[in-house]
C-alpha cells in the first residue's frame, strides 16, 4: 500500500515552519527567470501566490474564467480575516489561534499546517495595509477588531462588510503591477480542462479559450490549482455561478489525491429556498448572530400557522417561541461554530417547527436588539444587510423577524496537498479552498481569507523553490509533446461527445436534479443507507446525463450551455466521491454529520480510535470505485477533546 | 405582495464584436415576482435552450451584488431601475404586469460587445496594470500598526475602494468616460500614507492609460454616480483631477 | 504637453477658458448697469474702450478665450461622441439627479454663440470694428450715429423693439442653463471640490447664473421700456 508522506518537518511545533524555510532549497534569481508557473484561478490564493511568485523572478502564466481577475469568488468574503496579532490585547497568541482552529475543525486537521497558519497570519495584516487595503479602524488611527464567529477574543480584522473583497482587490492591485511589468501573463476568460504530466509530473493544462471555444495548450515548470471549492454540487449553494470543481476533479483524475471530499460546511444564515427557479442562495454576514435572537414556535400549531401563512413571526408570543440554541448551548448560545447553528436548525425544521411556506426556515429575529440599542445603532451596524434582505423577500426585517435557513458555502476537502502544499502529483500545487487545507471538518468564520492568502503569499512561494531548485536544468517544454497532443485530443473527443448526445434536458435541469440528491442524500444529516441510496442514483444520473443532456451552439465557439456541461459533467462525480468518503467516514464530526453516530442529546460523536486519518482518494479509472488511502493524523501537541459549546 | 407578471422582453442580439446587432422580444408568461432579474434571463435561457435555440449570453456570477461581472442596461438603466444596486440584485418586483423591458449591453467605445450582451471590460484592467497599486512587494512590510491612519481619511478609502469595476460608470456616461473608476482607485490610494508615496505617478500613469484606452472626457454631468450601483461619489473625480493637475505641475 | 493631450488638461483649458469669460460677463454686466443709470456715463465707457491698443489687446484676449472655449467644446465633444461607441442605447433615461444642462452644454453653447453673433453685428461690428476700420460714425435706421455713443445703440437696438428684446431673453435663458453647470464644473475640475462642498458649489453655481442672467434680462426689459438712462 502506498505510503502517504506528509513531509511535515522535525522539530517542535513552533519550529517547524521556521526550520523548514532555514533549510529548504533556494533558486537564485538568474535562475529564477528561467522558470514559468502556472497558476490557475485568481481568488485570494491564486492572485497572491501569482503576484509574489513574479514579484520574486519567476515567469507566471495566470488563468481565471471570468473577464476579469478582480471578480474571483473570494470577493464576496464578508466577514473579515483572523490573525493573531493581539492588538487588543485580550490574551490572544498565535498558540491561541492554531489551538481553536484545530478544535473548530474538530481535530480533523494537520498540527503543523495549522500552526504555520497561525504563524504567517500576522505577515497577511501587515501585507494587506501596506498594499492600501483599508481595513476599519479606531479615532487613534489603530486597527479596529472584532469578536466573530464564537472566538473568545477578538482577532479578526475587517473592511465594513466587505472584507473579502478589500483583500481581494489588495492581492488583484499586486498581481495587476506585475502584469504591467510583463512577468505575468494574464489569460481571462479560459478555463483549464487538463493537467498535462510529462515523466509523471504536472508540466502543463490544457485551457479552453470561453470567447472563441478553442482548446489551448500551455507549458510550465510546475502548476498551482487555485480554483476554490466545490460546493455548487449541491446546484444552490453561496457560490458564485461559476465556481467549479473541474480543475480539481481533472487533477484528481491524473492521480492527485483527494482528501475529505465529504466534508463541506453549511452556513446557517442564509436566505431561505423560496421555489424552484432560484438560481443561488444568499448569505447574510454571520455577524447578525451577534445580536440576533433565533427561534423557532414551541407549539407545532403555531408552526403550522406560520407556514400556512396565517400567522406572523411577530403574532407569537414570547413565551410561545423556543430559542432553541439558547436553549441547548446556554455557553455560546446564538454564537455556538456555523455547524452546530446549521444542524440545529435542520433539526427543528424536520421536527415539523419550519417558519415559512416550505417549512425550511427558522427566525433570527433583532427586535430585542432594537429594543436594547435602538433601531438607530441596530441600521448603522446591520443597515446594509438588512435592506440587501430586504430587497429579496420583499420582508423588512426592522418589522418583522428575518427568516434563515442553512445552505452550502465552504468545502474543507479538497486536492490532498503535503506541507508544502504539492499534491501527489510532482509539480501540481494546490492551495486556498483548491486545497484540503488546514480546516480539518469545519472552517471557522473569518479563516478563509487567513488560508487563502497565507497559502499565496508566505507558504506557496518558499515551498515551490524546494521543488524548483531541481528544475533549473529543465528547459521550455514544447506544447508540441506528444503528452500535450494527447490531453488535447481527449478533452476534443469529450465535449464532442457531450455535443453529439442531442438529449432532451438542459444542463440546469440535470444540474438541479443532482442538487436535491446531494441534499437528500449526501447533506447536512448523513446515514449509511442514503448514502448508498445517494451512490446509486447518482450513478443513474451520470448516465442519464451523458445519454440526454442538450447543447445548444458548437463546440469551436461562445458557449455558456457546453462550459456549464463540463462543470456538471465533473460535479457528478464530485458528488459520488463526497458520498463514498461520507459513507467510509462512520463517525460524525465538524461538518460531517452521520445521523448513526451521535450523542443521547443529538450531538457529534467522533470516534478518534478508528478515524484519526485523512482519507485520501485516489482515481482508478472510469466508473470504478475509488481507493481511500489514510493519512494518519498523529496529534502529537494538543489533545483532541469533545468540543463543548454548551458550558 | 409578490404577484404573477407577464412581461415583453426586447433583448439585444449580436453575435459578435464585427457583427451587426438588432432587437429580439421574447414573452415571459406569469413570472412570480420574487423572482431576480437575472434568474427571470435564466429560465428564458432554458426556455430557448429547450426550444433548440442560443440561449442569450449575459455576464453574472457572484449574483449577490459584489464581483462586478453582470452589466445589462436595463430601460435606460445600467443595472437597471433600482438604486445602489447591481443588476443580479434586480427582483422582478420593480417592474408591473404588461410592461415591455428593454435589455441592452454596456455601450461605450472602451467596451466592445463580445456577443448579446456580453461586454469586453478588459480595459478597465489595464488602467488599474498601469498604477492602480502601491509598488510594494511580498514580505518586508512594516506592522500593520506602525503607521496610524485618522479614521476619517481610512473611513474615506474605504468608500472609494467599495468599487466594484463592473462598468457602469463609463456606461451610464454619455461621454463613455471612465473618470469615476480611475478617480475611485486614485482617491483609495492617495488617502492612505501606503499609498500616498507614489501619489503622483500613479494619477499620471492611469489617466494617461484610460486616454490611451480611447475613453471619453468627464463632463461632470454626475450620470456615473447616480447610476454607480456602490454609490461612489464624483468627489474623488475632484480628488483625482487636483492630484493629476498638481502632479503635472510638479513636473 | 499635457495641457493639450491629456483628457483632464483638455477639461482644465474648458473650465479657466469658462471661468475667464464668466469674469468678462461681470464686467459686461457693471457696463449694462451704468447704462440704466446714465446713458452718458455708458458713452463714457464705449469711448474709453474705443480703439486703443488696451481696448483692443483686451478684446483679442477675449476673442481668443471665446475661441479656445469652443474649439476645445468641439474637440471634446468629438472624441466623448466616439468614445461612446457607434451603437447608441434605443432607451435614454436621464438618471434622477442628473441635471438636464449637464448632458446638453455643447448645445447650450452653440445658442449662446449663435446670439453672440447676432449681438456683434448690433453692437461691436457697429462700434469697435467700424471705429477700427477708420469710420467714427455709423448709419442706422437712416440717422448717424457715432460709434461712441453706446446709449443711442442701445435705444435703437432695445426700446420698443420687442423682437429684439424676445431674442436676447432668450439668449439669457440658454447662458443661464450653460452657467448654471458651467460655473461648479469648471470649479470641479480644477479639483477644489470635495464631499462637502459639492453641494455648495452646486447651489453657488445657480446664484452664479442666476445674477448674471436675472440681470442682463432685467436690463434688457428696462432698455426695452425706457432705454438707456438719461
Amino acid at each position: 500500500m502506498t505510503q502517504i508522506d506528509s513531509k511535515i518537518p522535525q522539530g517542535p511545533l513552533a519550529e517547524k515552519w521556521t526550520n523548514y524555510k532555514n533549510h529548504q532549497k533556494l533558486v537564485n534569481p538568474a535562475n529564477k527567470r528561467r522558470l514559468d508557473v502556472i497558476v490557475v484561478g485568481t481568488g485570494l490564493a491564486g492572485a497572491s501566490a501569482a503576484a509574489s511568485l513574479a514579484e520574486m523572478g519567476f515567469n507566471v502564466l495566470n488563468f481565471c474564467i471570468q473577464d476579469s481577475p478582480r471578480r474571483a469568488h473570494s470577493i464576496a468574503a464578508q466577514g473579515g480575516i483572523n490573525a493573531a496579532k493581539n492588538y487588543q490585547n485580550d490574551g490572544d497568541s498565535v498558540y491561541r489561534l492554531f489551538y481553536d482552529t484545530i478544535k473548530g475543525g474538530d481535530y480533523r486537521a494537520r498540527e503543523a499546517n495549522v500552526y504555520r497558519l497561525a504563524e504567517v497570519s500576522n505577515n497577511i495584516i501587515d501585507q494587506c495595509v501596506a498594499q492600501g487595503v483599508p481595513f476599519a479602524r479606531e479615532y487613534g488611527g489603530l486597527l479596529d477588531n472584532r469578536s466573530f464567529g464564537g472566538a473568545q477574543v477578538s482577532r479578526t480584522f475587517y473592511a465594513r462588510g466587505q472584507t473579502g473583497q478589500q483583500l481581494l482587490l489588495g492581492a488583484y492591485s499586486a498581481l495587476s503591477r506585475q502584469i504591467g511589468l510583463g512577468k505575468v501573463k494574464m489569460y481571462t476568460r479560459h478555463e483549464m480542462l487538463d493537467v498535462v504530466k510529462i515523466d509523471g509530473r504536472a508540466r502543463g493544462i490544457i485551457a479552453r479559450n470561453l470567447i472563441t471555444g478553442q482548446i489551448e495548450r500551455f507549458a510550465a515548470h510546475a502548476v498551482v490549482v487555485a480554483t476554490g471549492g466545490y460546493v455548487n454540487t449541491f446546484f444552490l449553494s453561496t457560490n458564485a455561478m461559476a465556481s467549479n470543481g473541474s480543475a480539481a476533479w481533472q487533477c484528481y483524475k491524473k492521480g492527485a489525491y483527494f482528501a475529505n471530499p465529504c466534508m463541506v460546511q453549511i452556513h446557517p444564515t442564509c436566505v431561505p429556498v423560496k421555489g424552484d427557479f432560484q438560481s443561488k442562495l444568499t448569505l447574510m454576514s454571520e455577524s447578525l448572530r451577534n445580536d440576533g435572537r433565533i427561534w423557532v414556535p414551541k407549539k407545532l400549531e403555531d408552526a403550522k400557522a406560520l407556514q400556512a401563512g396565517t400567522k406572523k413571526g411577530k403574532d407569537i408570543p414570547e413565551a410561545d417561541r423556543d430559542y432553541y440554541l439558547e436553549r441547548r448551548y446556554p455557553a455560546f448560545g446564538n454564537l455556538v461554530p456555523r455547524d452546530v447553528a446549521s444542524r440545529a436548525a435542520k433539526e427543528r425544521c424536520d421536527a415539523g417547527f419550519g417558519v415559512n411556506s416550505t417549512g425550511l426556515a427558522v427566525f433570527l429575529d433583532f427586535s430585542d436588539a432594537i429594543n436594547r440599542l435602538g433601531k438607530e445603532v441596530v441600521k448603522q451596524k446591520y443597515g446594509n444587510l438588512f435592506d440587501m434582505y430586504e430587497e429579496i423577500t420583499n420582508d423588512d426585517p426592522y418589522e418583522t423577524p428575518m427568516m434563515i435557513y442553512p445552505a452550502l458555502h465552504y468545502s474543507m476537502g479538497g486536492l490532498w496537498v503535503d506541507y508544502e502544499l504539492m499534491t501527489s502529483i510532482p509539480g501540481l500545487f494546490a492551495i486556498g479552498e483548491a486545497n484540503f487545507s488546514d480546516h480539518g471538518a469545519n472552517r471557522l468564520g473569518a479563516s478563509a481569507l487567513m488560508q487563502g492568502l497565507a497559502d499565496g503569499y508566505f507558504v506557496l512561494p518558499y515551498t515551490i523553490q524546494n521543488y524548483l531548485s531541481d528544475q533549473i536544468q529543465v528547459p521550455r517544454f514544447s506544447t508540441d509533446l506528444p503528452e500535450f497532443v494527447e490531453a488535447e485530443k481527449a478533452i476534443k473527443a469529450r465535449i464532442e461527445k457531450l455535443m453529439n448526445i442531442k438529449g432532451k434536458e438542459t444542463v440546469d435541469t440535470i444540474h438541479r436534479k443532482l442538487g436535491h440528491i446531494m441534499w437528500e442524500h449526501v447533506g447536512m444529516a448523513r446515514d449509511a443507507e442514503g448514502l448508498k441510496e445517494g451512490i446509486q442514483m447518482l450513478k443513474d444520473l451520470k448516465k442519464e446525463f451523458w445519454s440526454n443532456v442538450k447543447i445548444p451552439g458548437t463546440a469551436g465557439d461562445l458557449n455558456t450551455e457546453l462550459e456549464k456541461a463540463l462543470r456538471v459533467a465533473d460535479f457528478i462525480e464530485i458528488g459520488t466521491l463526497m458520498a463514498h468518503d461520507a459513507l467510509d467516514r462512520a463517525e460524525s464530526c465538524g461538518g460531517h454529520f452521520r445521523t448513526e453516530h451521535q450523542t443521547e442529546e443529538g450531538e457529534a460523536l467522533r470516534h478518534d480510535d478508528k478515524f484519526m486519518y485523512v482519507s485520501c482518494w485516489e482515481y482508478q479509472g472510469e466508473d470504478k470505485d475509488p481507493v481511500m488511502l489514510k493519512e494518519d493524523l498523529n496529534y502529537q501537541f494538543v489533545v483532541p477533546q469533545t468540543r463543548n459549546y454548551k458550558k | 405582495m409578490d404577484k404573477d407578471i407577464s412581461v415583453t422582453l426586447k433583448v439585444w442580439r449580436q453575435r459578435g464584436p464585427k457583427e451587426k446587432g438588432q432587437f429580439e422580444t421574447y414573452k415571459i408568461e406569469k413570472i412570480n415576482q420574487s423572482v431576480s432579474f437575472l434568474e427571470m434571463l435564466d429560465i428564458l435561457n432554458e426556455q430557448l435552450v429547450n426550444e433548440g435555440k442560443e440561449p442569450i449570453v449575459f455576464d453574472h456570477d457572484c449574483r449577490e451584488g459584489i464581483c462586478g461581472m453582470c452589466s445589462l442596461y436595463v430601460n435606460g438603466h445600467p443595472h437597471g431601475p433600482a438604486t445602489g444596486a447591481t443588476t443580479c440584485q434586480l427582483y422582478m418586483r420593480r417592474f408591473h404586469d404588461g410592461e415591455t423591458i428593454t435589455i441592452e449591453p454596456w455601450r461605450s467605445a472602451g467596451f466592445p460587445v463580445i456577443r448579446d450582451l456580453m461586454v469586453d471590460r478588459y480595459a478597465y484592467d489595464k488602467i488599474i496594470q498601469a498604477g492602480g497599486f502601491t509598488s510594494v512587494n511580498t514580505g518586508g512590510v512594516p506592522d500593520a500598526n506602525a503607521i496610524p491612519i485618522p479614521k476619517k481619511d481610512a473611513d474615506l478609502a474605504m468608500d472609494a475602494a467599495a468599487c466594484i469595476g463592473c462598468g457602469a460608470c463609463a456606461a451610464a456616461c454619455k461621454n463613455g468616460s471612465a473618470m469615476l473608476f480611475v478617480s475611485a482607485k486614485v482617491s483609495q490610494l492617495a488617502l492612505l500614507p501606503q499609498g500616498k508615496v507614489e501619489a503622483a505617478r500613479r494619477a499620471k500613469a492611469m489617466v494617461a492609460k484610460m486616454d490611451e484606452l480611447g475613453f471619453g472626457n468627464c463632463t461632470n454631468t454626475r450620470a456615473c454616480e447616480m447610476e454607480c450601483p456602490k454609490n461612489i461619489s464624483v468627489s474623488n473625480i475632484a480628488r483625482l483631477n487636483r492630484e493629476f493637475i498638481s502632479a503635472k505641475l510638479k513636473d | 504637453m499635457w495641457l493639450l493631450n491629456s483628457s483632464i488638461g483638455k477639461k482644465l483649458i474648458m473650465s479657466v477658458s469658462g471661468l475667464f469669460l464668466i469674469l468678462f460677463l461681470l464686467f459686461h454686466l457693471c457696463m449694462n448697469i451704468a447704462a440704466v443709470f446714465s446713458g452718458e456715463a455708458y458713452n463714457m465707457i464705449c469711448g474709453l474702450l474705443g480703439s486703443n491698443w488696451y481696448a483692443l489687446a483686451g478684446t483679442l484676449v477675449l476673442a481668443a478665450g471665446v475661441v479656445v472655449h469652443f474649439v476645445y467644446a468641439i474637440i471634446l465633444t468629438q472624441q466623448n461622441r466616439k468614445a461612446r461607441g457607434n451603437d447608441r442605447y434605443a432607451i435614454n433615461a436621464r438618471p434622477k439627479g442628473v441635471e438636464w444642462a449637464s448632458q446638453n452644454m455643447f448645445v447650450l453653447g452653440l445658442i449662446v454663440i449663435l446670439f453672440m453673433v447676432l449681438h456683434f453685428t448690433q453692437f461691436w461690428y457697429n462700434m469697435m470694428f467700424a471705429e477700427l476700420a477708420g469710420h467714427h460714425e455709423v448709419e442706422l435706421g437712416g440717422a448717424m450715429i457715432a460709434t461712441t455713443h453706446g446709449a443711442e445703440f442701445i435705444n435703437y437696438f432695445f426700446k420698443g423693439n420687442i423682437v429684439n428684446t424676445v431674442l436676447y431673453l432668450i439668449w439669457f435663458a440658454a447662458l443661464w442653463f450653460h452657467l448654471t453647470h458651467g460655473f461648479w464644473s469648471a470649479i470641479h475640475t480644477i479639483g477644489w471640490n470635495n464631499t462637502v462642498w459639492l453641494g455648495r458649489w452646486e447651489c453657488i453655481s445657480k446664484w452664479v447664473a442666476t445674477i448674471i442672467c436675472g440681470l442682463f434680462a432685467v436690463i434688457t426689459v428696462i432698455f426695452f421700456l425706457n432705454g438707456a438712462g438719461a
